[in-house]
């Protein structure tokens, strides 16, 4: 990453909010993989998906198109209809299981 | 000519009798039995008068009829042809006319015994096959007869398959027989392979133009192949020891195939490749030792066995022994006249047996045997005929061919002749040892048996049997058989005084050990106590072979062929196809652990190889 | 001026991030994320995006993060409870997080000119007229698609969620 000289002013290089989406997919991934509940896992995909959106967006100001700010919407809907029905479906396990721990969510082993 | 009919009578009978027979009546099988090798006997005569074998035609090559081609494959050629010449019309009327007797013999010994047709059906069929092996044009149909006819020999021995005894000895036969088919096979493919073709006719005309082979060769190889098959099928050393286990059959089948016909089929593959074997200088010499060894070993067994049939058996070994010796000194003549003659009086020798088992209800063991001459005479006479002419006592059949195979071999290696003239006295011995332990003296059996004479099915035979054990030595085969083998040899007269003397010293030593004074022999017996036991037991030749051939055999094959290879190694490679296959999808099972963290860990690890992969490629 | 305006909202986004994978307790990760939604909108706001940003803090923040918490609080679960991890996990966890990130850096790298800037207000298009004009024109069968979707996770919601009637 280089930095610009002393036209700092001027503008913010695309690869810069590139790279914060990778930054912030990357910790998205992080906390899906290495946390246990299952609510923390859920918002660590939300995180994921934030990440995406900011990479649409990114990208359709630099073609100077609108398109990726439709996607960006669209994944924000798709993204509360799946936090609704996930959440149901986390609600119903916790009755089932007593648990929010994702290990133990397991019956599926052979 | 229409040769085809001589061996397809044979086969019809077997079919009707074998299909139909469990519906059939008794008489309508003996007619189709005996019909139809009567009509095959006509037949052969009615061929043989139209060659002009009786008067002085069938010369020179071989009449030959083909029926159709049945091997065409690159440069092999066979079709299937029936040839007859002169050597294969003795065989004809020996096996048709001799068989023929037998045949109406067997009406009357089977009378009373279950499977009746299926014995008819095995016979007619064993015809069949022995017919086939005599008019074969060339050696894959000679094959075809011999194995047929060790096949139709394994049935008959194991007829009484309800006995164990019986069809091991059946079992015995064909193993011990497939040793020398082995030899056979192997000699088949070598004559293919040196002289290109399998006929008689090619093969002998290609060798009369080679020069005799010195030494080892592969005209040697493949005379001591075929006679490695001779020795399987006529029982000479080493591959004997079925003959005597093969009375456990019937004793109809005792006297057709295993002193008339069957056995005899080694003595036929040998003169008819006479030409190869005389082409080789070691081959001629090894059968003539086989020859010899054989008639003496088998005649000292025959001293002292008690089961009449058995002692006929060795018999019959040592008269093999006889006719191999004819014709490895090179009186191929010889031999064949011995053939003959000993098809008439051991036919008749086993069909007496038979007659005096018959008479005796089953009962085959001399020494419970005695003083039947009066109560069966017509089987006393006829099998007396039998003796006498198996003795070599002149005029009758056996002196004749016997001195014509003594004098050869004195030709040929005068050691060859003593020993032979000392097997004739032993022959001479044990053959009037049998016949005396049965007819003279007291009777030594179950007093509730009381026997009779056989009905005249079973006698007439006998007694044309015996007419011609007396009178056969005046057919005239060696000179019938100069067209093939040239001129036969005379001997010096003083040869034929010392085995004539021999045969009636062995007559005259009997008479005193078994009539005179019944005392000698068991003090002999006591007296010389090892070496009769070792002849009583046949020299345990087959305890021997048990024990360095069979059980070997059986132990390698359960231990390396059963536990090893297939067990460990076939079975180890199917169970672990299955093994492998269970043991990767239990790897691959893994994967499943039911941890969905583990399953978002190989998503992101798929996806950074993905992005690994496309970055290398370079775009995106 | 937009790069530091960036590079604040760009910070607070990051720590919030990373707040939200350290915390044991999933009620301080639902606060850290409205922390990340809300500075994604500002940065949403210098890229021209104006109805996303509006979207964004909506919708996004303003209705499913408050389900999310509405179910932490009802779950009431508590802390997570310390887990034995393992070693080559504690070890390599973070470079390889690091590796990640410099991995996609550099293809980004590659493939856009260093040229290439931002700045505020040079995109118009993101307004309410020109999206409301692209959604309803272009994007039309999406849209509509959409709505039944919602309508579904509305159906599947309620069905996986009441209480079992006995």
């Amino acid at each position: 990453m280089q930095l610009p000289p002393f036209q700092m002013i001027a503008g913010v290089p695309l690869t810069w909010y590139l790279t914060l989406s990778a930054v912030l997919f990357a910790l998205g991934v992080a906390g899906f993989l290495f946390r246990r509940n299952i609510i923390t896992v859920f918002m660590s995909i939300e995180l994921m998906l934030n990440a995406v959106n900011l990479s649409f967006v990114a990208f359709s100001y630099k073609l100077k198109q609108n398109d990726g700010h439709i996607y960006s919407f669209f994944v924000m809907v798709v993204a509360a209809a799946e936090a609704a029905v996930g959440l149901a479906i986390i609600l119903t396990v916790f009755k089932n299981r007593q648990t929010l721990e994702i290990d133990e969510v397991s019956s599926l082993k052979d | 000519m229409q040769l085809w009919l001589i061996p397809l009578l044979p086969l019809a009978g077997f079919l009707l009798s074998g299909l139909f027979g469990r519906r059939l009546s008794k008489s309508a099988i003996n007619g189709i039995a005996v019909g139809s090798v009567l009509l095959s006997f006509l037949w052969v005569l009615k061929t043989l008068s139209a060659l002009g074998a009786f008067s002085g035609g069938l010369t020179g090559a071989p009449y030959n009829e083909h029926y159709y081609t049945w091997i065409q494959s690159g440069t092999l050629n066979i079709g299937v042809d029936f040839a007859i010449d002169r050597l294969t019309a003795v065989w004809l009327m020996i096996v048709t006319g001799v068989g023929l007797l037998i045949h109406i013999y067997a009406v009357g010994y089977m009378a009373h015994e279950s499977g009746y047709y299926r014995f008819f059906a095995y016979l007619n069929l064993f015809m069949f096959f022995m017919l086939v092996l005599v008019l074969g044009a060339n050696y894959l149909l000679l094959f075809v007869g011999w194995e047929g006819v060790g096949l139709c020999s394994y049935l008959l021995i194991g007829f009484y398959f309800l006995e164990k005894f019986a069809t091991d000895a059946g079992n015995k036969a064909f193993i011990v027989n497939r040793i020398g088919d082995f030899g056979f096979s192997l000699a088949v493919f070598l004559i293919w392979a040196h002289f290109g073709s399998l006929d008689f006719t090619t093969v002998i005309a290609k060798v009369q133009t080679m020069p005799v082979e010195p030494n080892v060769g592969w005209i040697t190889a493949i005379s001591l192949l075929l006679l490695l098959g001779a020795t399987g099928k006529s029982a000479q050393l080493p591959l004997y020891v079925w003959l005597p286990d093969a009375m456990a059959g019937p004793t109809p089948v005792s006297a057709l195939i295993h002193a008339a016909t069957m056995v005899t089929a080694g003595v036929y593959m040998v003169a008819r490749s006479a030409p190869l074997f005389l082409h080789s200088a070691s081959a001629l010499d090894i059968v003539a030792i086989i020859g010899i060894g054989t008639a003496f070993f088998a005649a000292t067994i025959g001293l002292a066995q008690t089961d009449i049939k058995k002692v006929f058996a060795y018999s019959t070994v040592s008269q093999l022994g006889y006719m191999f010796v004819g014709l490895g000194t090179g009186a191929f003549s010889a031999g064949v006249f011995h053939v003959m003659t000993h098809a008439f009086f051991k036919a008749l020798l086993f069909l007496g047996a038979g007659s005096v088992i018959h008479a005796l209800s089953g009962e085959q063991d001399l020494s419970k045997m005695g003083g039947l001459r009066k109560k069966i005479p017509i089987t006393f006479a006829t099998l007396m005929c039998a003796g006498v002419a198996i003795a070599g006592v002149p005029p009758f059949s056996g002196f004749h061919s016997k001195d014509a195979i003594l004098a050869a071999a004195y030709e040929h290696a005068p050691w060859m002749y003593w020993v032979g003239v000392i097997t004739a006295g032993m022959t001479a011995f044990y053959v009037f040892r049998a016949l005396f332990l049965c007819f003279f003296g007291e009777y030594r059996g179950d007093p509730h048996h009381h026997p009779h004479e056989s009905p005249p099915s079973m006698w007439i035979p006998l007694a044309i049997l015996a007419v011609l054990s007396l009178g056969g030595g005046y057919i005239d085969i060696p000179k019938f058989l100069t067209p093939m083998f040239g001129e036969p040899h005379e001997g010096e007269a003083w040869l034929m005084y010392v085995s004539v003397a021999m045969g009636l010293g062995g007559i005259l030593i009997a008479y005193l050990f078994y009539v005179v004074s019944p005392a000698i022999p068991d003090g002999l017996a006591r007296a010389f106590r090892g070496p009769y036991r070792w002849i009583y037991n046949k020299y345990f030749v087959d305890e021997f072979y048990d024990a360095t051939v069979v059980e070997p055999m059986i132990d390698g094959s359960r231990e390396l062929l059963w536990r090893v290879a297939d067990v460990r190694m076939i079975d180890g490679v199917v169970n672990g196809a299955g093994a492998t296959a269970s043991a990767v999808g239990g790897l691959l099972r893994r994967a499943q652990s039911g941890y969905i963290r583990s399953y978002a860990g190989w998503v992101v690890g798929g996806a950074i190889l993905v992005i690994v992969y496309m970055g290398l490629k370079g775009g995106l | 001026m937009d790069a530091v305006l960036f590079l604040i909202f760009a910070a607070i986004a990051v720590v919030c991030a990373l707040n939200l994978v350290i915390q044991t307790h999933p009620i301080a990760s639902a606060l850290s994320l409205i922390g990340v939604m809300a500075s994604l909108a500002a940065i949403y706001l210098q890229l021209g995006g104006e109805f996303i940003a509006a979207a964004q803090l909506v919708v996004y923040a303003g209705a499913i993060m408050v389900l999310f918490v509405f179910v932490i609080m009802l779950l009431n679960e508590g802390k997570e409870r310390k887990a034995k991890r393992r070693l080559w996990v504690t070890i390599a966890g973070l470079p390889l997080l690091f590796v990640f990130v410099a991995l996609i850096h550099f293809m980004i790298l590659r493939v856009l000119p260093p040229s290439d800037s931002v700045k505020f207000g040079a995109f118009t298009g993101g307004n309410a007229e020109a999206i409301g004009i692209k959604l309803f024109t272009a994007y039309l069968l999406p849209f509509e698609v959409t709505s039944v979707l919602i309508l579904i996770a509305i159906v599947g919601a309620i069905v996986l969620a009441r209480k079992e009637v006995d």
